[in-house]
C-alpha cells in the first residue's frame, strides 16, 4: 500500500512537472488586428497557460470569450493595458469566460456596450487588480454590471475598480463561497451586489458616490434562491448620494440614493465593523421583496440579521423615500441610521443607534400603508454566528502570486 | 419553406451531376483520386485549417458530396436573413439512433454541416460561412469555416470575424450589415448544455428530411415530427410563438443552457408561468429592460422586454445576442401578435 502510494505520488508529480513544462506564455499586443490576434490567444490557450496582454489600448469590435481551464490572462497594470470596448458592434458583455481555474489580472476593460466582464459557471475564478469603467458620466446607457461572476463555485474579487455601472458594480449572482475584498466601488447604482448567493465575505471595501453601496439580495424566478450566510465587514461606505440611474424595470432601479447597505430577503447576514458616513438616507436597510410576483419555494423575508461595531456618521438628512421629508422632519430632521420594513426578523443592532420601521410586516401591505415610527432593534442575537468563507489554497495563492 | 426545400433538393441534383463529372474524371486521366469525405478529418484531434480536408464539397461551396444527407428545419433559427444549406454526413456503416425524448444520438464520426449565404442582386449566391459540428470521440467540436472570395475552399477562422453583407429581405428591404461569423467560442455558447457542446437544431421533431435519407436515422417516427412551422398561418398564434421561442431562444435559455442564470425558459414543452415571462421581473438585464417591468407582460406586447429586446440592434440590448445585425420583423410581428392577444393581468 504505502509502495502504491510512493508510486503515485512520483506519478502525480510528473504529471504536475509535465504540465508546469508545458505551460506556456502567450503574448498580444496592443495595435492592429488585436480582436482576431487576442481572441484567437484564448482559444488556443492550454490549461497552464498565461496570455498575456501588453502594454496600451486594445481597440475591440466585438466581445471576447475564454473557455478554457485554468489559463491566466495578464495585463501590464490595470492603469497600461486597456482594453477599450467603446467600438463593440456584439455580445452582451466585453469579455466573457466559462471555464474553471481562470486568473484575470492587471488590466482594465473600458466602455463594453453591456456587462464589463461576465464569468458564468467559471469556478474558482480569481478577479486580481482589474479596473473596469465607463468613462462618462453616470448614466443610464451603461452597461449593467461592472464584474459579473455568476452560478459559481469558489469566486474571488481583490483589489477591483469599477466606476459606472448602471446596475451593480462588483455583481455576485447564484454564487457560492465567495471573497470581495480590497475593492473600490464608485459612481455605480450599487456599488457591490451580492444576489441570490451562499456564504460570502464582504471586507475592506470601499462603496462612495454609488446610489447604494452594498446590496444583499434575493430575488425570485431564478434557479438559486434563498441568500444566506453573508458577512459585510471593515468596509468603508461612504457618500452613496448618487442619484438612481438604472433603467425602469430593474429592481435596482428603486434603490433610493442615500442608501449604505440594504439586505432584502436573505438569512443570516451580519454587518460589522464597518464605516458608514454620509449615507442621505440610512446606513443599514433590512427589507423583504415586495415586488408582487413570487415563485415557488422562494422566501421573501429577511431573517437572522445582525449589526455591530459600525461607524455611524451623518445619515439620514435626506432620505430619497416617499414621505421621506416628513418623516425626517417627524424624527427631528434626520432619519435614525437604520430602517426596516417591519417584516421578518429576527434582527438583532449592537451599534447603539436609533432604527425606524415602516410598520409593514404583512408583504401584502403597499408602501403608502407605512406606519412609521421607532424600534428597538437592540436585543442581542442568540443564534450561531456566521462562518468565514474559505476558499481553496489555489486561489489564495493566485492573489498573492507577484 | 418550400424555397427552402427546393435549394436542397438542388444542391443534391448538383451534387449528383458533380459527381457524375468527378467519377468521369478517373477514366480520362486514370490517376485523379475520387472525391470522398475524410473520416479522419472528422475524427482526429486536429482542427483542419481548410474546409476541402473534410472533402465535402467537390470545389465549391454550391457541390456537396453525395454523401452528405440534406436537411431542413421546420422552424429554424433567425440568423440575419441568412439562407442556410444544412447537412449530415455519417461514416459508412453507421446510423443515427433516437432516444425516447425524440433527441438523435449521432454516431461517432457524424458531422453537421451548415453554410450561410445571401442570394445577390445578379441572381448568383454567395455563400459566406461554413460551419461544422464535429462528432468526435471526446464529445462534440465547433468550427467556423469562411469562404475564399473565389469559392474555392473555406479557412478556419476560430476567432471568427465580421464581413460586409448586403441583401434584401422578405419584404424587399435593401439592407447592408455586418455580418458575424461567431468564434469557436461564440459556437458554444449557443450549442452548450451544461458546459459541453450539442447540436441543437437536427431534433426530430423539427426536422425536414427527404424520405430516401430518412433510414439512416434508425428508430426514428416521423409522424412524430411536431413542431409547429413558425410562419404556417394554418397554425394557432401560440404554438408558432412557442416554437419560434423554443428555436431562437431556448437554446440559451433552459435550466442548462447558456441563460440558465437568468431563470427564463423558453423550451417549447414547458407550461406557461413566470419561468416562461408572464410577468417575469428581469434580473440582470440592465438597460435590456427597456425601462419596463415584464418579460411578456400580457396584452401588451409595447411594453414586454422580450420584444423590447428582440427588437434592439444594440449590443447591449439585443437578443438573441448572436447572429443579430438585423431585427428579424417577421418574427418579431408573429410574437407582438401572441402578447398582444393575451389576457391583460
Amino acid at each position: 500500500m504505502k509502495l502504491m502510494q510512493g508510486a503515485m505520488a512520483a506519478l502525480l508529480a510528473a504529471t504536475v512537472m509535465t504540465s508546469a513544462a508545458a505551460a506556456k506564455v502567450i503574448d498580444v499586443a496592443a495595435g492592429e488586428g488585436a480582436q482576431q490576434r487576442l481572441q484567437e490567444a484564448l482559444i488556443l490557450a492550454e490549461p497552464g497557460d498565461t496570455v498575456r496582454l501588453g502594454e496600451g489600448v486594445f481597440v475591440l469590435t466585438d466581445g471576447l470569450s475564454l473557455d478554457v481551464d485554468g489559463v491566466t490572462v495578464r495585463g501590464a497594470g490595470a492603469e497600461r493595458t486597456i482594453l477599450d470596448f467603446a467600438g463593440q458592434q456584439g455580445a452582451g458583455e466585453g469579455l466573457l469566460v466559462t471555464s474553471d481555474d481562470v486568473v484575470l489580472r492587471d488590466f482594465a476593460v473600458r466602455d463594453t456596450r453591456g456587462d464589463g466582464i461576465k464569468s458564468k459557471a467559471a469556478h474558482r475564478i480569481v478577479y486580481l487588480n482589474l479596473k473596469v469603467e465607463w468613462t462618462g458620466e453616470p448614466e443610464t446607457s451603461n452597461g449593467a454590471y461592472g464584474v459579473y461572476p455568476v452560478e459559481s463555485e469558489h469566486v474571488l474579487i481583490d483589489g477591483v475598480f469599477v466606476r459606472g455601472a448602471s446596475d451593480a458594480g462588483i455583481y455576485v449572482g447564484q454564487s457560492r463561497n465567495i471573497i470581495v475584498r480590497d475593492s473600490v466601488a464608485v459612481q455605480n447604482v450599487a456599488g457591490i451586489e451580492i444576489e441570490n448567493s451562499y456564504n460570502a465575505d464582504v471586507h475592506d471595501n470601499v462603496a462612495t458616490g454609488n446610489t447604494g453601496g452594498i446590496l444583499v439580495f434575493d430575488l425570485p424566478g431564478l434557479p438559486q434562491q434563498g441568500g444566506h450566510s453573508v458577512r459585510l465587514f471593515d468596509n468603508i461606505i461612504v457618500n452613496n448620494m448618487t442619484a438612481n440611474f438604472a433603467p425602469a424595470g430593474n429592481i435596482v432601479a428603486t434603490v433610493p440614493a442615500g442608501s449604505g447597505v440594504i439586505v432584502m430577503a436573505n438569512r443570516d447576514v451580519e454587518i460589522f465593523d464597518n464605516v458608514f458616513e454620509g449615507n442621505g438616507t440610512a446606513n443599514i436597510m433590512i427589507t423583504a421583496y415586495r415586488y408582487g410576483e413570487m415563485s415557488e419555494g422562494y422566501q421573501p423575508l429577511p431573517v437572522r440579521i445582525r449589526a455591530m461595531g459600525n461607524l455611524h456618521g451623518r445619515t439620514g438628512f435626506q432620505p430619497a423615500l416617499p414621505g421621506g421629508a416628513e418623516m425626517a422632519a417627524a424624527f427631528g430632521g434626520n432619519l435614525p441610521p437604520v430602517l426596516w420594513d417591519g417584516a421578518g426578523g429576527p434582527i438583532s443592532i449592537a451599534d447603539q443607534v436609533g432604527a425606524i420601521s415602516l410598520g409593514l410586516p404583512d408583504l401584502t401591505q403597499p408602501r403608502e400603508a407605512a406606519r412609521p415610527g421607532p424600534v428597538d432593534l437592540s436585543a442581542p442575537a442568540d443564534w450561531p454566528r456566521v462562518p468565514a468563507v474559505v476558499l481553496p489554497a489555489s486561489m489564495e495563492a493566485a492573489a498573492a502570486a507577484e | 419553406m418550400s424555397g427552402r426545400l427546393r435549394i436542397s433538393g438542388k444542391g443534391t441534383a448538383r451534387a449528383r451531376r458533380a459527381l457524375a463529372a468527378l467519377l468521369a474524371v478517373p477514366l480520362l486521366l486514370g490517376s485523379a483520386p475520387l472525391p470522398a469525405v475524410s473520416d479522419s478529418a472528422i475524427m482526429a484531434e486536429a482542427f483542419p485549417r481548410t474546409l476541402s480536408e473534410f472533402g465535402f464539397f467537390a470545389g465549391s461551396p454550391d457541390r456537396p458530396v453525395a454523401a452528405l444527407r440534406p436537411y431542413d428545419l421546420r422552424t429554424p433559427l433567425f440568423t440575419d436573413y441568412a439562407d442556410k444549406r444544412r447537412f449530415i454526413y455519417m461514416p459508412a456503416g453507421t446510423e443515427a439512433r433516437v432516444s425516447g425524448d425524440g433527441l438523435i444520438e449521432w454516431p461517432v464520426g457524424t458531422a453537421i454541416i451548415k453554410s450561410f449565404g445571401y442570394p445577390q442582386a445578379d441572381g448568383g449566391y454567395r455563400t459566406i460561412e461554413t460551419r461544422l459540428l464535429l462528432r468526435r470521440a471526446a464529445g462534440w467540436v465547433a468550427l467556423p469555416y469562411i469562404w475564399r472570395a473565389d469559392g474555392s475552399d473555406a479557412d478556419l477562422r476560430i476567432a471568427g470575424g465580421r464581413q460586409p453583407v448586403s441583401f434584401t429581405t422578405p419584404s424587399g428591404r435593401a439592407m447592408t450589415i455586418s455580418y458575424a461569423v461567431p468564434n469557436r467560442n461564440q459556437c458554444k455558447t449557443c450549442h452548450e448544455t451544461s458546459g459541453e457542446v450539442t447540436p441543437i437544431g437536427p431534433r426530430l421533431r423539427n426536422m425536414d428530411m427527404a424520405p430516401q435519407h430518412r433510414p439512416a436515422i434508425a428508430g426514428a417516427d416521423w409522424t412524430l415530427a411536431v413542431l409547429p412551422r413558425w410562419d404556417d398561418r394554418a397554425q394557432p398564434v401560440a404554438s408558432r410563438a412557442r416554437a419560434y421561442l423554443d428555436v431562437n431562444c431556448a437554446h440559451c435559455h433552459n435550466p442548462r443552457g447558456s441563460a440558465s442564470n437568468s431563470g427564463l425558459f423558453l423550451e417549447y414543452e414547458r407550461p406557461p408561468s413566470m419561468t416562461t415571462g408572464l410577468m417575469k421581473r428581469p434580473v440582470a438585464a440592465g438597460r435590456g429592460s427597456g425601462g419596463f417591468d415584464y418579460a411578456i407582460d400580457p396584452g401588451h406586447p409595447e411594453r414586454s422586454i422580450m420584444l423590447y429586446r428582440l427588437r434592439s440592434l444594440d449590443p447591449g440590448i439585443a437578443m438573441p445576442e448572436l447572429g443579430r445585425a438585423t431585427v428579424h420583423e417577421e418574427g418579431a410581428a408573429l410574437l407582438d401578435q401572441w402578447i398582444a392577444g393575451m389576457e391583460q393581468r
